[in-house]
């Protein structure tokens, strides 16, 4: 701040510090001129009156107890203007040195696993505790507390992989993270179209459908959706192209089908890696890992 | 005997009663949501979000105001021995503050906020507010220029105090630039604004909640123990103090935020100079009670006042320390904060209200006493129940969160998640839920007490001192 403010800080400061000083100890020797039955003679509305007792010590010396720690305190912290404080401490200070003490000490607990095999880090009770409260931090918040997922969220113990289940793709997916995006079918398809594929789709996966009209999407299918799901259905990690084959929908049921058709979806993971380093990226993605192998 | 204008105080006497029914039912309300989210219904306007801020408008500016506004009107022409100033400003200034309210009923609930804290009120309705305070001090100080008494007593100092700064606080907090006739933006941005805005909002609780019921208490209990006030030094002394010291303390409410360091120390150390001065009031209510104690057995209303006065010491203790760096690094968000506010709003504030009304309304409708004395016992008990019990869970609820939040594992990772502490407040949030109920019946019983008071019944029941067992 400038000059003038930090000097308009102080001089206020100080100012006030000795009009509680003046204030205290003026009145508290001030003589009056009380009557003899100890009050000041002031009578309102009939009964009200006061007496003039001298102020509580104790009071007065836990009021001078309170200016003196200001006092002190103001000379060790930052607060007159600019003034720094003999201690020098800053909030941003305080948290780098306990942001720093963390990362050294967790460093420390990394070491005796984290450059081991994935295989052999699920075993580590610690690492998997460590992992999980990474997990409960920063990923629950979509893939829900037992990891189960949503609607639009993946499940993460059910050993099926939108992008991927390896050790090293799952470091990928939570470090850059993932966008999935199906376009809309609407134009291409046409509402009978939508009709006819939804109905392929449904019986790729056994579910009950129309059997004349799953006939004619099939060929739709081939022409239109292959590109992603495979000529199969059976999905793309690559592309995160979900496996149609399964039954297994990730937003809840296979009523999706058709919206999807229409619309088109999207899904977005936000990249973690400036929320988590390096190894703790290792260790949330050895406990989702862990997950699905239990 | 000088003729008082009786009928507006009547006015704001039955206004706090009603608005206090409100005020807490909704403040029940929202807190049964909190334990039993699905109370919303879905629906808008019911959500905790809209109606929190209509509880605590409606519960400090609408309650807490017409009890303000109400007392302060009458103890200045007690004890200036003179009628008001202007009856006529005096009943506009009622019916255009129960606009101002009634107006902030119709909007916070439906979206309608400067999204300010306490100072939710759109643009339109702080203009109407600023007319109707101004209005309000003309009556207030014209009757104290007015006055027939030579010294100005010391409630009035304290009324004049608050009048002067909710003034100034009202109007420096609400400077922004309207767009259309219910959105406006803030002068001030950023760190200023934040700045700005826990100037206005602590000294909403030092100037309203404190120095406007320290003028109610400076009257009222005199006046209900029959005993001179102890200490006028002492008045003097903590007067000065409180009102020069808590202009500093805001910046407490923003502890480790992007405030400057600087201002962040200064707000901490003149919170903990505001321990002496806060406590100065205490101490002139319980030492002018003090020649008084056998009232305690057969005078509930003085159990109530002696109450407020504790629980006015007790949270002024507590600020202080809450406002310390450490023990705030500990306390802020959590509901530690929320149990201390309420141990001042409704051991002190509404305590202290409730006694006070209970020692005015005989007098303003002309009765020898209240209705029921007994009811009266009753109130204080199944409030001060109520308190505790808040108070408890809510100090148990915000320690555990703040210890919940802050613990770290050794990758650095939360132990616990947010929602986990949430879990666990759980117990807390209906305990509280429990206390909340219970302070509403309080106001129940005062609304029947009062109501059979008015209509000029007595009940006959046996004094209080032979109904403990014990010979007067």
């Amino acid at each position: 701040m400038s000059n003038f403010w930090h000097w308009t800080v102080i001089i206020v400061v100080a100012l006030h510090i000795v009009a509680y000083c003046w204030l205290l100890f003026a009145t508290a020797k001030k003589k009056t001129d009380k009557l003899a039955d100890n009050t000041t003679g002031h009578v309102w509305d009939d009964d009200i009156t006061e007496l003039d007792n001298p102020m509580p010590r104790w009071w007065l010396w836990l009021f001078v107890g309170t200016i003196i720690f200001s006092v002190i305190y103001l000379i060790l912290y930052p607060g007159m203007g600019n003034y720094k404080g003999t201690k020098e401490w800053t909030q941003l200070g305080e948290f780098q040195a306990a942001y720093q003490e963390v990362v050294e000490a967790r460093e420390e607990t990394y070491a005796a696993f984290i450059n081991k095999p994935v295989d052999e880090i699920i075993k580590d009770d610690t690492a998997m505790l460590l992992g999980q409260r990474i997990y409960a931090n920063n990923c629950a918040q979509c893939h829900a507390s037992d990891a189960k997922g949503g609607y639009g969220y993946p499940n993460l113990t059910d050993n099926d992989w939108k992008w991927g289940g390896e050790f090293e793709t799952i470091i990928q997916s939570i470090t850059n993270g993932r966008t999935g995006i199906m376009t809309p079918w609407a134009g291409p398809l046409g509402e009978e179209g939508v009709q006819q594929v939804a109905a392929y789709v449904r019986s790729l996966s056994g579910i009950e459908h129309d059997a004349a009209l799953a006939e004619a999407g099939a060929p739709k299918f081939q022409m239109f959706c292959t590109a992603c799901h495979g000529p199969e259905g059976k999905g793309n990690q690559m592309l995160g192209a979900p496996n149609l084959t399964d039954d297994n929908w990730l937003y809840g049921s296979h009523e999706i089908i058709e919206t999807a058709l229409y619309e088109g979806l999207q899904g977005h993971m936000p990249p973690q890696n400036e929320v988590l380093d390096e190894h703790r990226i290792k260790l949330v993605a050895a406990y989702v890992y862990s997950l699905s192998r239990k | 005997m000088t003729e008082f204008n009786e009928k507006v105080i009547k006015q704001f006497t039955i206004a706090t009663i009603f608005w206090g029914i409100i005020g807490m039912l909704v403040g029940v309300f929202i807190a049964a949501q909190l334990a039993w989210p699905a109370l919303n219904f879905d629906i808008p306007w019911l959500t905790y979000s809209r109606l929190r801020p209509l509880h605590t408008n409606a519960v400090i500016f609408a309650f807490g105001g017409n009890a303000l506004i109400g007392t302060s009107l009458y103890v200045a022409m007690k004890t200036c021995q003179v009628k008001l100033f202007s009856e006529k400003l005096a009943t506009l200034t009622f019916w255009l503050y129960q606009l101002v309210i009634v107006g902030a009923v119709f909007t916070l609930p439906f979206g309608f906020t400067q999204s300010k804290e306490y100072a939710e009120l759109i643009w339109p309705l702080d203009v109407l507010l600023t007319i109707v305070w101004v209005m309000y001090a003309v009556v207030y100080f014209g009757t104290l220029a007015t006055r027939k008494v030579k010294h100005i007593y010391v409630a009035n100092w304290f009324y004049a105090a608050f009048i002067i700064t909710i003034a100034l606080l009202h109007i420096v907090n609400n400077l922004a630039i309207p767009v259309n006739w219910h959105l406006s933006y803030p002068v001030f941005s950023g760190a200023v604004d934040a700045l700005t805005q826990w100037w206005y909002g602590h000294n909403a609780v030092g100037f309203f909640l404190t120095a406007g019921f320290l003028g109610m208490m400076y009257y009222f209990v005199p006046k209900q123990a029959q005993r001179p006030v102890y200490s006028y030094r002492l008045s003097i002394v903590h007067f000065w103090a409180l009102i020069s010291t808590y202009m500093w303390a805001g910046p407490h409410h923003l502890h480790y935020t992007s405030l400057p360091d600087w201002a962040q120390s200064l707000g901490m150390v003149f919170s903990l100079i505001l321990f002496a001065p806060s406590w100065g009031g205490m101490i002139n209510g319980i030492m002018t009670i003090s020649g008084a104690w056998e009232k305690l057995r057969s005078d509930p209303i003085i159990k109530m006042m002696i109450v407020a006065l504790s629980f006015y010491g007790m949270s002024t203790f507590e600020g202080p320390m809450m406002s310390i760096k450490t023990v705030n690094a500990l306390s802020h968000y959590t509901d530690w904060t929320v149990g201390h506010v309420h141990s001042g709003a409704l051991g002190w504030v509404a305590m202290m209200t409730m006694g006070s009304l209970y020692t005015l309304t005989p007098r303003l409708w002309g009765r020898e006493r209240m209705y029921s004395v007994q009811l009266i016992n009753t109130h204080f008990w199944v409030a001060t129940l109520g308190i505790v019990l808040y108070i408890a869970s809510m100090w148990i609820a915000g320690v555990m969160q703040g210890l919940m939040w802050r613990e770290v594992d050794a990758s650095g990772s939360l132990v616990y998640t947010h929602v986990e502490s949430i879990k666990a407040t759980y117990p807390y949030y209906i305990i509280r839920f429990l206390g909340g109920v219970l302070f509403l019946v309080g106001i129940f019983i005062q609304a029947y007490n009062t109501w059979k008071t008015i209509k000029g019944e007595v009940r006959d029941e046996e004094s209080m001192v032979e109904v403990v067992g014990e010979k007067a």
